[in-house]
């Protein structure tokens, strides 16, 4: 009876925190377009691009150990789906092909490389960014005869709304995995993978999808990202710059905890937006020593931090709260 | 077809002989500091740059620069192990741990040189005209200072092998390559030995970025290339062999000459395709243990 009661006290609880996250992510999507400057969507926008590619590539990248630089990669297939078909399809429509495009592409990849292993799977995904930047580049400019192509416009609120629910769904899924039993066998393969594998967990599949996952949110990111732009090239597409900063946010913001990426990726794109259009140079400077000093000292990072501070204020007594 | 056919080769060994050299550097950094250094190219950059200034500022001869960069470089990247990489080594659970980390520390390096460099030389495109007299090499003309680049790459390459093979130091890093632990436990100081061939990396990149200053123009973003480059020849020679990337810097610039003669929009492209291909087929490359 006791346990019942308390049951029940949890589900009530956890109704009653989903429907304060829906009110807020509606208010957030309907409520809040009609009061912002375009610059503060505008803004919005990227901030929540950034949070989507940190936290889809801490999806896979965080628990496994695997160091993907892919994340440009999927994230320019994405910006070419829009080039190529964004006046053939509906908006929606051309995200969700973007997205799937970037997760084929990840299915490719992740069945050639299952048998690398540690930096040897960094670099080959370091090559592939730079592999069909190049490939692009030669075929636009020997068979379309130009170096770019122009993006169908969209109105900034929508690209917000649209860049709100890719978040919105990307947080979720990183969620569910994490509490999930994938998570946990995502978790005994980043510690001993010929392990994890003797258990019974099957690697391969789960890596693969996991790793499909995660591409599916950058490229549809990409995909309504690239109607901000209007016009775009293999060089801007692939940035392989692209692929460094979630890398950083991630390890800066902290994968022990679901948010540290979040704060990690909201922190930075904030500093970007301030910084980079007047000075571009002391924001890639600082934006290096933090990510050294990040990797030296701060193994967990901000979130490891906080934790910390809060078990020594609390004295150790609400340590997992 | 004689004339055309020569023209190829020798453009591909001259091409060759850099990539040989930039190559060289990473290599002993992996191979032994087992850092994949992806800052390496901004060396290649600093080397660059700063022969450029001083050759059109202080009209110093572009040779006598290695002697200048060089040093500097080198005491650069010992000091670099020391505080940065030396402490990742200690701090990092595994071997693997701390390859990935001193990877990822090792982009922060390549975001704060190549930045404190835009701020002291400016995003500009630079270059000079030093010895750019055509020689004649039966039939086809090359520049002489792109035949100074070649005899400079094998002669650094040549004497950096014999230091490897032939002195005291050179037996103690290949020691230390081999297994860490047990040559510390013979008495080789390891730290010494990692900061050494930290350093001799750097001074090699900065002596290659003064070769590629003499033929190619030079700038602040330049390093990336170099590094994607070099990074190539070292998985096509094999992960940390030194002998391997000699020979892969050859091949990989008889590839992309013959591919430019075909199709100059390829090249790039071709080099990604071969690297991709062989990290599938044969990731541990042509000499690999």
């Amino acid at each position: 009876m006791n346990k019942l009661t308390l049951k029940s006290k949890n589900f009530l609880e956890l109704l009653l925190r989903v429907i304060v996250l829906l009110v807020v992510i509606i208010g957030m999507a309907y409520v809040l377009p009609n009061y912002a400057s375009v610059y503060e969507l505008l803004l919005l926008s990227a901030i929540f691009m950034y949070i989507v590619l940190t936290s889809s590539w801490v999806m896979f990248s965080g628990p496994t150990g695997y160091i993907s630089l892919a994340p440009a990669a999927f994230f320019g297939v994405g910006i070419y789906v829009a080039a190529s078909q964004g006046m053939n399809m509906p908006l929606l429509v051309v995200v969700l092909v973007g997205g799937l495009a970037s997760a084929g592409l990840a299915l490719l990849v992740g069945a050639l490389t299952l048998r690398l292993k540690g930096i040897y799977f960094a670099i080959f995904t370091f090559g592939l960014v730079e592999m069909i930047k190049h490939l692009l580049l030669w075929y636009e400019i020997k068979f379309t005869g130009t170096r770019g192509r122009f993006v169908v416009l969209v109105d900034h609120t929508t690209v917000y709304q649209i860049m709100l629910a890719i978040l919105v769904l990307t947080l979720l899924t990183a969620y569910l995995i994490r509490r999930s039993r994938f998570g946990m066998a995502l978790q005994s393969i980043g510690e001993q993978e010929e392990a994890a594998q003797h258990i019974g967990i099957n690697v391969t599949l789960l890596k693969v999808s996991v790793f499909a996952i995660s591409a599916f949110f950058m490229g549809a990111a990409g995909t309504i990202m690239a109607t901000r732009w209007t016009y775009v090239d293999p060089y801007i597409a692939f940035d392989l710059n692209r692929s460094f900063t979630p890398v950083l946010m991630a390890i800066f913001g902290g994968m022990g905890q679901p948010w540290g990426p979040v704060l990690g990726a909201a922190i930075f794109a904030y500093l970007e937006e301030l910084f980079i259009t007047e000075f571009p140079y002391y924001y890639m400077l600082i934006f290096g020593i933090i990510l050294t000093i990040s990797v030296l000292y701060l193994p967990n990072g901000l979130a490891g931090l906080i934790q910390k501070w809060r078990t020594r204020a609390t004295g150790g007594k609400d340590a997992h709260s | 077809m004689i004339v055309t056919f020569l023209d190829i080769v020798i453009a591909g060994l001259l091409l060759g002989g850099l990539y040989a050299l930039i190559s060289m550097g990473l290599s002993l950094q992996y191979g032994v500091a087992r850092v994949l250094n992806i800052s390496h190219g901004e060396f290649i950059m600093l080397g660059g740059l700063t022969t450029w200034m001083l050759y059109t500022v202080f009209d110093i001869n572009p040779l006598l620069c290695l002697a200048i960069c060089g040093p500097i470089a080198f005491i650069l990247g010992y000091g670099i192990h020391r505080t940065i990489f030396k402490r990742l080594l200690a701090t990092s659970p595994s071997p693997g741990i701390f390859e990935s980390n001193s990877m990822l520390a090792s982009f922060g390096l390549l975001f704060i040189i190549q930045n404190l460099a835009q701020l002291s030389w400016g995003p500009e495109i630079r270059g000079y005209s030093y010895l750019r007299v055509p020689v004649d090499l039966g039939g086809a003309l090359f520049g002489a200072n792109r035949l100074i680049t070649l005899g400079f790459a094998l002669l650094i390459g040549i004497a950096f092998y014999i230091f490897l093979t032939k002195t005291r130091m050179g037996k103690a890093i290949r020691a230390a390559a081999q297994d860490p632990s047990t040559a510390g436990l013979l008495g080789v100081n390891i730290n010494r030995v990692l900061a050494l061939c930290f350093g001799l990396g750097a001074a090699m990149a900065a002596c290659a970025g003064m070769l590629v200053s003499m033929t190619y123009p030079v700038h602040t973003i330049m390093g990336m290339e170099y590094t994607v480059i070099a990074i190539i020849v070292v998985v096509l020679g094999g992960l940390g062999s030194i002998p391997g990337s000699f020979i892969g810097g050859f091949i990989l610039g008889l590839i992309g000459s013959i591919v430019t003669f075909f199709e100059p929009g390829l090249a790039l492209a071709a080099y990604y395709i071969i690297f991709i291909l062989l990290l599938l087929l044969k990731p541990t490359g042509l000499m690999g243990k």
